[in-house]
């Protein structure tokens, strides 16, 4: 497998990594929840839900910088809200002429735009630290303690078994294509064909890639009916929750609560 | 430059805090609804079989994503998969399928948001499986047994998958007054309709190569059927919805902004709850610009001590480590 890179797990012996899992994944839902509730402007609740966020990451001894680095990634989609800032209608703040047309900044766009920008950024820090701190096989059980029918959860856990399997196989394929075809850094020379036949060659690989999974899923299959499955999916029942994680799910599920009621009071 | 943001390679997966949390709500129901009942019905058609086929063929269409093909500047097509995963085992088996992949990309590698997890896997399960399903089934009727239809159907289930896809994205950003209709839909569906036609090229060299080597997967006995007339009512009603609703949408913002003040209720339904203590200031703290700088010395305190007590234990431990190494 070359494909490990791609599991954003982390092992570790932080307080955030002993967290029993399905905790980490409602207190994670709550805090987006949270900040989607949290009204446009309200900046001492972001302030707070900020400094939440980064005492987690500082917990989780992920780094800050780690998962800030990662929760730029997710940036590019604030662009999409760009365009409030001059729609939403309000006191203008600045006027910008472009060409014959003269757009206007307003004081409501700019404050719906940054609080829009704050919350997703938030948001994604803590979906960071939460795949980060948890290994896929304990989010499956979290998935299935917040009732998620367990043929989904089976689909789930077997999708990512095979996931860098298939993963691989698809970087064979690029990396085959790669090699058959030229390539320049110059850019009058064109990479090879036309766009039709680029696009046919990329095609067949698909194709190919799913012929092979139908094909691999079939042996997988032989060899689970040769293990005895009969088609139920059976799961060890859920372990307790220990008090400290109790203790912690009302505490965080308290504070949360508390913080959007006082975004009301400023 | 306004256009920019939908010229990203993933515009399609919505991030949180972009969605109002009400329309993140109801399309989660909408999500969940749709999910149980495609359950219900693999279940019948597929058997023992379905875990194995849709966990490998979810995990195939991931990967199959990163399959990419240069278009110029700079700009590659790649592969939704929706239509072909409706067109290979059925749209409630795609249904499943999709969401799978859209639910590891939020959960794993947050391409698009947990909250608004419900709205992707609508988008891209629901409605792009739908869609497809519709098209490709109807020409597939048309066509008969000859292979034009394989490969015109899957082309345009292919394309009108993505295209109302990211006209369901557009209007739900729209609705929770994120991007303006005005400027959302015609980015959104104008992009996408290119992008939808790399995706239908893609889509015909694939059922081509599986045309050739597997004939058996296309016959139109053997899959499709499954969807039943329901799901190709679905179809139609959703791609009918979604281009009446766009324009109208588009060309008279004010309806939109009419329909998202009447959704937005939450808001005012929130209101009582906070009025029950009218006027209320901090002792001292008169305005917001104190109460914002309050919080920001307060959460400053806060992880700074956190970060504090983290390096002191670290420190601790460490020289126990080293005492107990002497």
């Amino acid at each position: 497998m070359h494909v490990h890179f791609l599991d954003p797990y982390r092992p570790g012996s932080s307080p955030i990594h002993q967290l029993d899992a399905r905790v980490k994944l409602i207190l994670t839902l709550a805090y987006i929840l949270t900040a989607a509730l949290t009204p446009i402007g309200a900046w001492p609740v972001y302030i707070l839900l900020l400094a939440w966020a980064v005492t987690i990451e500082i917990l989780s001894e992920l780094g800050v910088g780690f998962v800030l680095r990662r929760a730029a990634l997710a940036l590019p989609f604030v662009l999409a809200a760009l365009p409030v800032i001059f729609t939403a209608p309000g006191a203008a703040l600045i006027h910008l002429p472009i060409g014959p047309w003269m757009l206007t900044i307003t004081l409501p766009g700019v404050e719906r735009f940054i609080s829009i920008a704050l919350k997703s950024w938030i948001s994604v820090q803590m979906a960071i630290v939460l795949a980060a701190t948890t290994s896929f096989p304990d989010l499956l059980t979290a998935m299935r303690a917040i009732k998620v029918p367990r043929l989904l959860v089976a689909i789930f856990g077997l999708m990512w078994r095979y996931l860098f399997v298939l993963v691989d196989e698809a970087l064979r394929l690029m990396r085959a294509r790669l090699s058959r075809s030229g390539e320049s850094d110059r850019p009058d020379l064109k990479a090879g064909g036309a766009l039709i036949w680029r696009a046919k060659v990329a095609g067949g690989m698909a194709g190919s890639l799913f012929l092979r999974a139908i094909e691999r899923s079939d042996r997988i299959y032989m060899a689970m009916v040769a293990r005895g499955y009969d088609g139920e999916v059976r799961a060890a029942p859920l372990p307790r929750l220990s008090r400290r994680d109790w203790l912690t799910l009302w505490l965080c599920l308290g504070l949360l609560l508390a913080l959007l009621t006082s975004a009301a009071l400023f | 430059m306004l256009l920019a943001p939908f010229l990203s390679p993933q515009p399609m997966h919505i991030p949180d805090g972009f969605l109002s949390p009400l329309v993140s709500i109801i399309l989660w129901v909408f999500s969940i609804l749709v999910i149980a009942y495609s359950l219900k019905r693999v279940n019948e058609d597929l058997g023992e079989r379905q875990v194995p086929l849709m966990g490998v063929l979810a995990a195939a269409i991931f990967a199959g994503q990163m399959l990419n093909f240069t278009v110029a500047g700079g700009t590659s097509g790649h592969l939704m998969g929706a239509a072909i995963a409706t067109i290979l085992l059925g749209p409630w088996a795609a249904i499943l399928m999709m969401t799978t992949v859209v639910g590891v990309q939020a959960l794993i590698f947050q391409d698009g948001g947990l909250l608004a997890l419900g709205a992707n896997i609508f988008n891209m399960g629901v409605i792009g499986v739908a869609t497809s399903y519709f098209v490709y089934r109807s020409i597939r009727r048309i066509a008969g047994e000859k292979s034009w239809g394989v490969f015109l159907g899957g082309f345009l289930a292919a394309w009108i998958s993505i295209v109302v896809a990211a006209l369901a994205v557009a209007l739900q950003l729209a609705l929770s007054r994120t991007s303006p209709a005005n400027i959302a839909i015609p980015a959104m569906a104008g992009i996408h309709a290119l992008i939808g036609v790399g995706e239908g090229l893609i889509t015909i060299g694939a059922l081509a190569l599986i045309y050739a080597a597997r004939p058996d997967l296309l016959r139109s006995s053997k899959q499709g059927v499954t969807g039943g007339n329901a799901l190709w009512v679905g179809g139609l009603a959703i791609a009918l919805a979604l281009a009446i609703a766009s324009p109208l949408a588009s060309s008279h913002p004010d309806g939109l902004e009419w329909v998202a003040e009447q959704q937005g209720f939450l808001n005012t339904a929130r209101g009582p709850l906070y009025q029950i203590i009218p006027d209320y200031v901090f002792p001292g703290i008169s305005n917001q610009v104190a109460a914002t700088i309050l919080a920001g010395v307060f959460g400053t305190l806060i992880v700074f001590g956190v970060a504090l007590a983290v390096a002191y234990s670290r420190r601790k431990r460490r020289l126990g480590e080293v005492r107990q190494t002497q």
